[in-house]
């Protein structure tokens, strides 16, 4: 037998039905739903008259459009149209019978995050979700990426997704990170070396020693952020650290089942010789810690860097990033950490989790963030949150002038009332620094949770290790 | 699934690199359970002012592209959510195809279950596109998907790949789950296999 990828192993594992041009339905072990990708899917199944095919394999959370503020149990604290949507997933999860963590559940939370926070997401499984950061559950060995509406009511009415398979790409960080350096300046820096088209047309495999000694929340954060790279999905094989995280999780298996899960699982690595269709590799001791400076998460720079000049860029990012200056308000050749900030966001997908609020606590105890600053966290889950006041975290964080938030996507995508202003610049721990992406007009510089904490107390763009 | 077969239109250059799905339909845009409607705000902060009122030099407010059927785009078009809203905003203005040099993966995918045809075409082709684009409503280009090409109003014609069962598909108008559901004996088959192999799943 020839030598296989992971991505190899979990893809033949899946597949339903080849057709002869290599078209495959792929089946789905897991699908995840949130409120504003799956109201048109669920429509349309019942226009159709068809059932959800495997309700015990559908998990459904809202997350985007929620408030995040305390008093959120008072319908007047959404819009209209953002009740409407919620309402409707309420009703369809219902109807349906699928699994629903409702806003009132102390389990509700950013999909990405409820999922392997209960067990759901578990290595070689494929998830999908109506959601590009489904990339996230990747660093559990599960090949796992985002669909779009329609695909979602594919999956829901047969339980598969049409697919061709894509190349293999192998992402290796060789070594050990630096102090100050995180699992979120790994995946950014990855993608200022691939670019973010880099990755499109494969899956990616990152592996290494810097992800090896990443925890799984670190793994999380570079798995989720594979998307921005153009990737498919990101995976990491499966290790120690992943079953432990999984094991007595209300959804891992258990007894016995779980010693077969686990021998399983001990199988999924790429073999010896197997080959990849490309391979990046960046050695753990260069990473620095790094920020956005532009419109595009491929804009990223070491934050001892300055502004680049349009021009030192060719073809047609010449003008995108002349663009992106513009639109951020700054100059060619500004020093990154000359540049002043007016909020910070601690929270999403991307650094929602227990070790993302506990990193940035750890640059803030016993400090307060600048006057005027506006802060806060907003953590990844109501367990997240429980746990992060048990660990006293939120107190660390209250005390330096934070808002204490209810978990969900929040100011990663604005969906909800927490939205920049016009013009409004933000260090945020979010994936995206699109335009407009935090609101209108915007401005969203991309940062790990320590130097978002480091940010809040300066108030400029910070070297997180100089706070250390 | 309206089916496409040839198409003959103006094409509106958007030279643009790394033109993502937030650009394409802003999330205040998302709030919506329908799939229709969504055309009025395609490029919404790109094509409006706060106010509403247009912003001319933008392509699609210019008097030669408000009609546009086609697009040719600048690399990596399409990247970032896996909301079908953009293609469902791109469908509901009227464009039925984009070229590029590249596509994001989900948007990609998004566009073909919508009825729009994205073209993938190396960068010298999209050179020699992007130039017949940018003169305006005199120059018609034509999309034939049976035939796999795409020729410019100077006649000059290129060749696409598209792949074979995406193809049949835009060409009939084919609904997807329509199709998987004839394979249900496949699926159930995998199901009771897996379920025996992996039972924790």
């Amino acid at each position: 037998m020839s030598p296989k990828t992971l991505y190899d192993k979990i893809w033949d594992a899946h597949v339903a039905h080849e057709a002869e041009d290599g078209t495959c339905l792929l089946y789905i072990d897991r699908h995840l739903v949130h409120e504003v990708t799956s109201p048109q899917a669920f429509e349309g199944l019942r226009m159709a008259g068809r059932a959800v095919r495997a309700p015990e394999k559908t998990i459904a959370v809202p997350d985007h459009n929620v408030p995040t503020t305390t008093d959120r149990a008072n319908p007047a604290t959404m819009t209209e149209e953002s009740r409407i949507q919620v309402e409707a997933l309420d009703k369809n999860a219902k109807e349906f019978g699928i699994h629903y963590y409702p806003v009132s559940d102390v389990r509700q939370g950013i999909v990405h995050i409820v999922g392997p926070e209960q067990g759901w997401t578990l290595p070689g499984m494929t998830v999908v979700c109506g959601d590009s950061h489904t990339a996230t559950h990747g660093a559990f060995g599960a090949l796992a990426h985002g669909i779009g509406t329609s695909e979602v009511e594919h999956v829901l009415a047969t339980q598969t997704l049409i697919q061709k398979k894509s190349k293999n790409m192998k992402v290796e960080i060789t070594g050990k990170l630096k102090p100050g350096v995180t699992a979120k300046d790994i995946t950014l820096a990855v993608i200022g070396e691939t670019g973010t088209a880099g990755g499109t047309g494969y899956v990616i495999e990152y592996c290494g020693e810097a992800i090896r000694d990443l925890s799984m929340e670190g793994r999380m954060t570079v798995c989720n952020m594979a998307i921005e790279g153009g990737a498919r999905a990101g995976l990491i094989a499966p290790d120690e650290k992943t079953f432990a995280y999984c094991k007595g999780r209300p959804h891992a298996p258990k007894g016995a089942e779980w010693e077969a899960a686990e021998a399983y699982w001990q199988t999924l690595f790429t073999d010896e010789g197997a080959e990849f269709d490309k391979t990046v590799t960046l050695k753990g001791e260069d990473i620095q810690p790094v920020v956005t400076w532009g419109t595009s998460p491929e804009d990223v720079l070491p934050i001892t860097g300055v502004v680049p000049a349009p021009e030192s860029f060719e073809g047609g990012k010449v003008e995108a990033a002349r663009r992106s200056i513009e639109y951020m308000g700054l100059e060619a050749g500004q020093k990154l950490t000359d540049i002043e900030i007016d909020t910070v966001f601690i929270g999403s997908c991307t650094n929602g989790r227990i070790e993302d609020l506990r990193a940035a606590a750890e640059i803030l105890k016993g400090k307060k963030i600048k006057d005027g600053m506006r802060a806060m966290v907003v953590p990844g889950s109501g367990l997240v949150r429980a746990q992060a006041e048990e660990e006293g975290l939120a107190d660390v964080f209250k005390d330096a002038g934070f808002e204490w938030r209810m978990a969900g996507c929040s100011m990663c995508l604005a969906m909800n009332p927490d939205q920049l202003s016009e013009g409004e610049r933000c260090a945020a721990t979010s994936n995206r620094n699109f335009e407009g992406r935090q609101g209108f007009k915007g401005r969203t510089h991309l940062v790990s949770p320590g130097m978002a904490a480091a940010a809040a107390l300066t108030g400029k763009l910070t070297d997180v290790r100089e706070l250390m | 699934m309206e089916k496409f077969e040839k198409l003959t239109g103006i094409a509106a250059p958007m030279p643009l690199v790394n033109i993502d799905t937030d650009m394409i339909i802003p999330k205040v845009f998302l709030k919506s359970i329908q799939r229709t409607g969504f055309g009025k705000n395609l490029f919404d902060e790109m094509r409006f002012n706060r106010d509403g009122t247009e912003i001319e030099d933008f392509v699609l407010n210019k008097p030669q592209y408000r009609s546009a059927e086609i697009l040719i785009a600048g690399d990596n078009f399409g990247c970032g959510s896996s909301r079908e809203h953009a293609p469902w905003a791109i469908a509901d203005f009227g464009i039925k195809c984009i070229v590029s040099t590249s596509f994001a993966d989900i948007f990609f995918n998004n566009s073909f279950k919508n009825g729009i045809l994205p073209i993938v075409m190396p960068q010298d082709v999209v050179d020699v596109l992007m130039q017949d684009a940018e003169k305006g409503e005199n120059a018609r280009m034509t999309v034939d998907l049976e035939a796999q090409t795409i020729t410019t109003s100077d006649g000059e014609s290129f060749e696409f790949d598209v792949d074979p069962f995406k193809k049949h598909c835009l060409l009939n108008g084919l609904d997807d789950i329509g199709l998987t559901m004839e394979k249900v004996e496949s699926i159930d088959a995998f199901e009771q296999s897996a379920s025996s192999a992996r039972p924790w799943v």
